[in-house]
């Protein structure tokens, strides 16, 4: 069983990723319910996605407090479901900011701690660039793609999984760049784990 | 044409959400009438739907024709089917009532769509009343996999018992995806064609009469055949508690109880009374599990059965596993992790969305602006703060004039009603046929943006184009307006705000009924994101004097920067100024609604190269 809480703000590519993550899981052959929200919840509002997986999965939302991994889109939304995670779970956090309206307006200021607050609470959390790193890998509209590839390095699942989904998903003129923000995110994560070894 | 990603032609399973399962599990069936007006959580059925080959769909000007589309496919004898959002079943309520008497030919089935949380939803009524109340059968699937072998169990049922069948799904079952294998096409026993059978097809209160009984042993049959059908089964386990449920809570009922023993009601009305009975005598204490109303229980308690159900389980919102755990051991899963006091991030107006520039307009006016169901209920939210009702689809020009006619002469100037595009056809056109009619002046204003915004850019009969994106006939407001009688319409571009404010100064004095359209597509629609050369406008540091004006606005694309007296010095500022305002160029859509407000000129439009 695995719960993966996916986060952030309306636009930014978030039910494509945990959609590509859902296809990797059931082609290895396990159960999968993801749950999302449409109409009012977008508009640049918060937006989560409850992806959970097994041998049979009933309910199609993650608990409070058993959120294995949590996939921050935005690093503000890392915060927003606190209550979801457990001691151990890993955090991967995208650091790119995207302001809210009380933010834009001047009413509320966007908190600056928001990596050191997470770990301060001793979760596992990992930073990643993913916007440069979507430049880098040639689309900066992949930065889903780079999250989805640090995610992996943390899924009982083969990279070759997510690369046959990616091939069967992404349109041709946008394979490469997708594949190449996929590597380019699990190398992220591999690297971190490495340095951390 | 649209196209669909899942295939009709494979066998293996397929990832789908409840909404694309129910499209497959009626194109399995075999419907070929489907019609409905987009709705949150249900809109996505149709919008799939009509990808399928052979069959015909419709968005309907609202969710009673819609039913009424259906049923006269039904009496056509083809196998038909209406969705809707919970609400959108009140509107439809009136044909649904009494398509319970006609009966069917072609099986007909109504997907209500409830929204528990209201996630995308001004109430949370509880749409299994309407079964019971209209006496018609209701099923209700647990997730995608059910939700497309209910499709076509209902079909079956419509046309086996001569009546409308309901199912009912919740945004968990909706928007959820799950695995769900294809199956085979079916046909219908039922000859489509014209059949007169007017004792039938003709409530005439003689006729009704007849078929209010046949209702009643209908029913009977129906009790009946849910003792033995096997969508509501007993899944047998520890006998200490027994779990009674229906769609989504089972799931959660299951997560948080796995060895209990559990009644799954697949059929949520008629209830099978001796299963019930037999399931509560062999368990040591009975519990129902469901959202929202206690219909179950209710039910449950009315055939002489004790059991705990609203005692425990919140009557609103959601449930979840945990909830319903606590609720019956009173004892909360572990959390580890407080909720972060941090800003809230609730949806908002696009940048460069034309509703911007007229609630900014509407919001000089001071007057009281009876609002309807749409994106621009947004504009409640600060800062534009420019909506000060909103109750259902096409209620703010009827509460409009209520209010001017309680407060005579008094209101005038004082009072506007908003609607949009969809809306207004929606329910709309009455109100303002009431305006005209019973000498009112109340000043309506139509969002006219080419489309219906908040449930995903649905075409509608204003925007002239289909559901599968063919060219029909447009539906001009501007002339509905004038044939029903108002003299004073007028048109205007809502980016224009000084313009707008003056045009609506002179209407809402106006002692006569008047209308303002405000015409602009919604920057979603695919011409508004093809354009290639939208302009992009910057905000000069130089002249930002930090007045915060534009910041009114509340578009997402000009943010403040807050300094330092230090750092206001460096800058060039005044030592008293406390930030400037900058436009975020990704987020910029070029509309220009601000650039007017800025009286110190500090708005400008941006070359190219300065990006």
């Amino acid at each position: 069983m695995g719960n993966i809480l996916f986060c952030g703000v309306g636009g930014q590519g978030i039910l494509l990723a945990s959609e590509i993550t859902s296809f990797a899981l059931i082609k290895s052959g396990l159960d999968v319910k993801k749950s999302e929200v449409h109409g009012m919840a977008q508009r640049g509002g918060s937006v989560v996605a409850h992806l959970k997986y097994g041998e049979k999965v009933y309910s199609p939302l993650i608990e409070p407090g058993t959120a294995d991994i949590e996939v921050a889109f935005e690093m503000l939304e890392s915060l927003r479901y606190l209550p979801y995670l457990k001691r151990e779970s890993r955090v991967i956090v995208n650091t790119q900011k995207i302001l809210p309206p009380s933010v834009t307006t001047g009413v509320e200021a966007y908190p600056d701690d928001i990596l050191s607050g997470l770990k301060g609470k001793g979760l596992a959390v990992f930073p990643v660039d993913a916007f440069e790193a979507a430049r880098r890998a040639g689309e900066t509209k992949a930065v889903n793609m780079i999250l989805v590839g640090c995610l992996s390095a943390f899924l009982p699942l083969e990279a070759e999984v997510f690369r046959a989904v990616i091939r069967e998903r992404v349109p041709e003129r946008f394979l490469k760049a997708n594949l190449e923000a996929f590597r380019q995110g699990r190398e992220i994560i591999d690297t971190m784990l490495q340095a951390a070894e | 044409m649209k196209k669909r990603e899942i295939s009709t032609k494979t066998t293996e399973k397929q990832l789908l959400s409840g909404n694309e399962a129910i499209a497959l599990g009626a194109f399995e069936a075999g419907v070929k009438v489907a019609s409905a007006y987009p709705g949150t959580p249900s809109t996505e059925i149709l919008e799939n739907f009509c990808t399928y080959e052979g069959v015909y769909a419709e968005w309907a000007p609202n969710e009673k024709v819609a039913l009424e589309v259906a049923l006269g496919a039904s009496f056509a004898g083809v196998r038909a089917l209406a969705t809707m959002k919970h609400v959108g079943l009140n509107v439809a309520a009136d044909p649904l009532f009494t398509a319970a008497y006609t009966g069917v030919r072609g099986g007909l089935v109504i997907i209500t769509a409830d929204d528990p949380e209201m996630h995308s939803s001004q109430n949370e009524q509880d749409n299994r009343n309407y079964a019971y109340a209209a006496k018609v059968p209701m099923l209700e699937p647990s997730d995608a996999s059910e939700a497309k072998e209910f499709m076509k169990i209902a079909y079956r049922l419509s046309e086996e018992f001569d009546t409308p069948v309901l199912v009912r799904t919740t945004t968990r079952v909706a928007h959820v995806k799950g695995l769900v294998s294809p199956g085979q096409q079916e046909v219908s026993a039922v000859k489509a064609g014209i059949e007169k059978i007017p004792e039938k097809l003709v409530m005439l209160p003689s006729n009704a009469r007849r078929r209010r009984v046949e209702l009643e042993a209908r029913m009977g049959r129906l009790r009946e055949f849910a003792e033995d059908f096997p969508e509501n089964r007993i899944e047998w386990g520890d006998r200490k508690r027994g779990f009674i449920t229906s769609g989504v809570s089972y799931l959660y009922v299951k997560e948080a109880f796995p060895e209990a023993s559990v009644l799954k009601l697949g059929m949520a009305y008629p209830f099978p009374a001796k299963m019930i009975g037999d399931f509560a005598s062999k368990v040591d204490e009975v519990f129902v599990v469901e959202e929202l109303d206690p219909f179950i229980e209710i039910h449950v308690k009315a055939m002489g059965i004790s059991c705990k159900g609203k005692e425990l389980i919140p009557p609103f919102g959601e449930l979840n596993a945990s909830i319903v755990r606590k609720a019956i051991t009173g004892k909360a899963a572990e959390t580890f992790f407080e909720p972060s006091p941090i800003p809230f991030r609730p949806p908002n107006l696009c940048p460069g969305c034309p509703h911007r520039g007229i609630f900014y307009a509407i919001s000089k006016l001071n007057v009281f602006v009876a609002g309807d169901i749409g994106c621009y209920t947004l504009a409640a939210l600060k800062p534009l703060s420019s909506m000060d009702s909103c109750v259902c689809m096409g209620a703010s020009i009827g509460t409009a004039f209520g209010m001017e006619k309680a407060l005579g002469k008094e209101a005038l100037g004082k009072i506007v009603a908003v609607i949009g595009d969809s809306t207004f056809i929606h329910s709309g056109i009455t109100g303002l046929i009431d305006i005209v009619y019973n000498r009112g002046f109340t000043t309506v204003i139509i969002l006219d943006n080419r489309t219906t915004g908040m449930t995903g850019h649905q075409p509608n009969p204003s925007t002239g184009v289909t559901i599968t994106g063919d060219v029909s006939t447009l539906v001009d407001i501007e002339a509905i307006c004038r044939a029903i009688g108002v003299k004073h319409v007028r048109t205007i571009n809502p980016h224009e705000i000084e313009a707008a404010i003056k045009v609506l100064r002179e209407e809402v004095e106006r002692p006569e009924p008047s209308v303002i359209i405000t015409k602009a597509p919604c920057v979603l629609v695919p011409e508004m994101k093809k354009r290639k050369d939208k302009p992009l406008f910057l905000i000069a540091p130089d002249k930002c004097t930090g007045c915060r004006t534009c910041l009114k606005l509340g578009c997402p694309a000009i943010e403040w920067v807050a300094v330092t007296p230090e750092e206001a010095k460096r800058l060039g500022y005044k030592e008293k100024q406390k930030g400037y305002s900058r436009i975020n160029a990704v987020l910029c859509d070029g509309c220009g609604q601000c650039a007017p407000l800025c009286r110190f000129k500090a708005i400008v439009l941006a070359t190219k190269e300065g990006k």
